[in-house]
């Protein structure tokens, strides 16, 4: 947590909105961290070593600036309201599950950010290698703790160092979808999250976020010109329009939209971890129970929001 | 009765190194090393035999000097140094002769060594942060002299299987550095400016040369069976093993580098593709496995590139006064073979 991040009106206001307190001994990170039972192999040789980047290319450092960066658009931008971060846990693996939307989604530097500073975890962003194919933005992205979802690496960060890692199962077809098909989830890719979970033993966390697909709605796409770019889709969004003064910058800036974060009540499940393939039938059972539990949420969600903006 | 060994690639860091730590052992009776270059060490009872990588030299030798060891440590990771045929000739064809002689009938062989490289997983985007010995390669090989590794590694299962009386271990070894080894990587941290990628800043994994002929030494001893990965504990970012080193960096246009390699190289600076992969994605490997059997690393990549770093440091100064050691041949003889010479023992 950054000491020099002193609380604004505002932040304190986004904190006090949360309705269900987080343990009191929750918000000292190092209570927090001193459960993780591996240290990352790079970080015992201490002496040596001139950076602080771990082995999956995160650095605690860069984290930090990255949320005193982010953190005003997280409080006074979004304004950013948790319901049930209780439900993270305080120590041991998990898989965070969330619904994923935006052009460029917003709901992941949330979700990792309120954890990091309301928990004191560190988070791990499971994401697609376009990233890593990206000169800067790829190393920042790691940087910043994003690392690239192969189910070694997930194996590895949940099971052998009992970590918490993001992982948006809907993909770039959450994301690149319409504004007019919001808050409709997506396929669950192939159920791979849940496989990767049961594996490393841990339980998922559901979270249903509500606000992003607002944030930066897709108007229109063009599909050309995004498999020249090589991107997984290049559209025209509502804040380009809305920020057109402030010409490429405005691409960047999100609408703002509150977003709220409910995170759901944990599934654990009833198998044996480690195992080299699980049936593809119960894999499949729960990836649609877990997609449909936060779709109901999504929708009871929307139900209670009054305004885009306000909530 | 003693181990009788067969080194190829006697002329390499490798094979010499290899045949100085095996000289050592009172449990080896025999040492013969094949190269077509003379070894440039100093080597007290290894019988050096000129020789290329045809098949009929390989069975006779074998044959003729009751091999039962076979450490192959001659297969090219640098592809700077000859040509693609070459390289193919050496590491695929070699490779092949050399099965082909070890496992004819009334062979004498029951343990073989190979050392490869962690190039065969590539560096991709797609990687996951480490490797396992059995994760399989996220693209397919694009570089030539991972397309040969790969076909050795083929080769080599291939072997094992049809063999299985002959014990077989596949040492995969991460970017070596250390005070006297060189390669592409530890020239590119020796230039003034230390390239890199611009906009990358990939994690790098090292092993120090000792800990390579230690783990080729552990595996032989033991008689391990398997594939394993050799490298050390944890990852580094490359701006971080160029700050280790004292160095500052020059940024590499990450498009059209294929266009820029003929005028850098020009320049003297020498990047061989499999490297610029390196820079760009970096690569890292699981090294748990031969831990598991009891190998101990006497090095971590940080240590492994402090270690070189010093020397490194003092380089300059060493270079010009080290009397560089020429094998004569009829020297040699004298020495091993002359009544004239009084053995110390």
């Amino acid at each position: 947590m950054a000491p020099s991040e002193k609380p604004t009106k505002t932040a304190t206001k986004a904190r006090r909105v949360v309705k269900l307190p987080v343990p009191a001994e929750a918000h000292t990170p190092s209570v927090a961290l001193a459960v993780v039972p591996s240290k990352p192999e790079a970080d015992q040789h201490g002496d040596l070593r001139r950076s602080d980047v771990d082995e999956w290319g995160r650095s605690a450092k860069s984290r930090d600036l990255a949320r005193r960066i982010y953190g005003p658009l997280y409080r006074s931008w979004h304004r950013v309201e948790w319901d049930g971060l209780d439900k993270i846990p305080s120590h041991g693996g998990a898989l965070l599950v969330s619904n994923h939307a935006g052009a460029i989604p917003g709901d992941a530097p949330a979700i990792m950010h309120g954890i990091e500073e309301e928990i004191g975890r560190p988070v791990y962003g499971l994401a697609d290698e376009m990233f890593k194919r990206l000169p800067i933005a790829g190393t920042l992205w790691a940087r910043t703790g994003g690392v690239l979802a192969h189910p070694d690496n997930a194996y590895r960060l949940l099971r052998e160092q009992q970590q918490l890692a993001l992982v948006f199962p809907e993909g770039t077809k959450g994301t690149g979808k319409y504004y007019r098909d919001r808050y409709q989830l997506r396929r669950f890719g192939r159920g791979g999250f849940v496989q990767i979970a049961m594996r490393a033993g841990v339980p998922i966390v559901p979270i249903a976020v509500v606000g992003a697909e607002e944030a930066m709605p897709i108007l229109w796409k063009n599909t050309p010109l995004a498999k020249m770019l090589g991107l997984p889709y290049a559209p025209i969004t509502a804040n380009m329009l809305a920020f057109a003064a402030l010409g490429p910058l405005g691409a960047l800036l999100p609408l703002p939209a509150k977003i709220k974060i409910r995170v759901l009540d944990p599934v654990s499940f009833d198998v044996e971890p480690d195992q080299p393939r699980y049936s593809r039938s119960l894999v499949m059972d729960e990836s649609e129970h877990i997609r449909q539990h936060i779709q109901d949420a999504l929708l009871d969600m929307l139900r209670d929001r009054k305004s885009v903006w306000f909530g | 009765m003693g181990k009788r060994v067969l080194i190829t690639g006697l002329g390499t860091f490798w094979g010499s190194r290899l045949a100085q730590a095996l000289e050592a052992d009172p449990n080896v009776d025999v040492i013969v090393g094949l190269d077509r270059n003379a070894p440039d060490v100093p080597l007290a009872r290894t019988e050096y035999v000129r020789s290329d990588e045809s098949y009929s030299i390989l069975s006779r030798i074998v044959k003729a000097a009751r091999i039962d060891t076979i450490v192959h440590t001659f297969l090219v990771m640098d592809s700077t140094q000859m040509s693609s045929r070459q390289i193919h000739e050496i590491n695929v064809i070699g490779t092949m002769n050399l099965f082909a002689a070890a496992s004819a009938s009334a062979s004498t062989v029951r343990n073989v060594v190979v050392k490869s490289s962690t190039l065969v997983y590539g560096a991709h985007p797609k990687d996951p942060v480490w490797f396992s010995e059995e994760t399989r390669r996220a693209a397919g090989p694009v570089q030539m002299v991972e397309r040969s590794l790969l076909e050795v590694e083929s080769y080599v299962r291939d072997f094992a299987v049809d063999n299985p009386q002959i014990v077989v271990a596949m040492l995969r070894f991460s970017n070596v550095l250390g005070p006297d080894i060189t390669t592409p990587l530890a020239k590119a941290l020796d230039l003034p400016l230390v390239p890199r990628m611009f906009g990358f800043d990939p994690r790098f994994q090292f092993v120090h040369e000792t800990d390579v002929v230690r783990a080729i030494l552990f595996v032989l001893e033991r008689e391990i069976q398997g594939t394993f990965n050799v490298a050390g504990d944890g990852l580094l970012p490359w701006s971080e093993v160029a700050a280790l080193c004292g160095k500052r960096t020059i940024p590499l246009s990450p498009w059209g580098l294929g266009l820029l390699s003929a005028p850098i190289r020009r320049l003297g600076i020498e990047l061989p593709p499999e490297l610029i992969d390196l820079l760009r994605h970096g690569r890292g490997v699981d090294n748990r496995r031969l831990k598991q059997r009891g190998f101990a690393y006497n090095f971590t990549s940080a240590e492994t590139v402090t270690d070189f770093v010093g020397s490194l440091r003092v380089g300059a100064m060493t270079a010009a006064t080290g009397a560089a050691y020429q094998y004569e041949r009829d020297v040699e003889q004298f020495f091993r073979h002359s009544p004239a010479v009084v053995n110390p023992d």
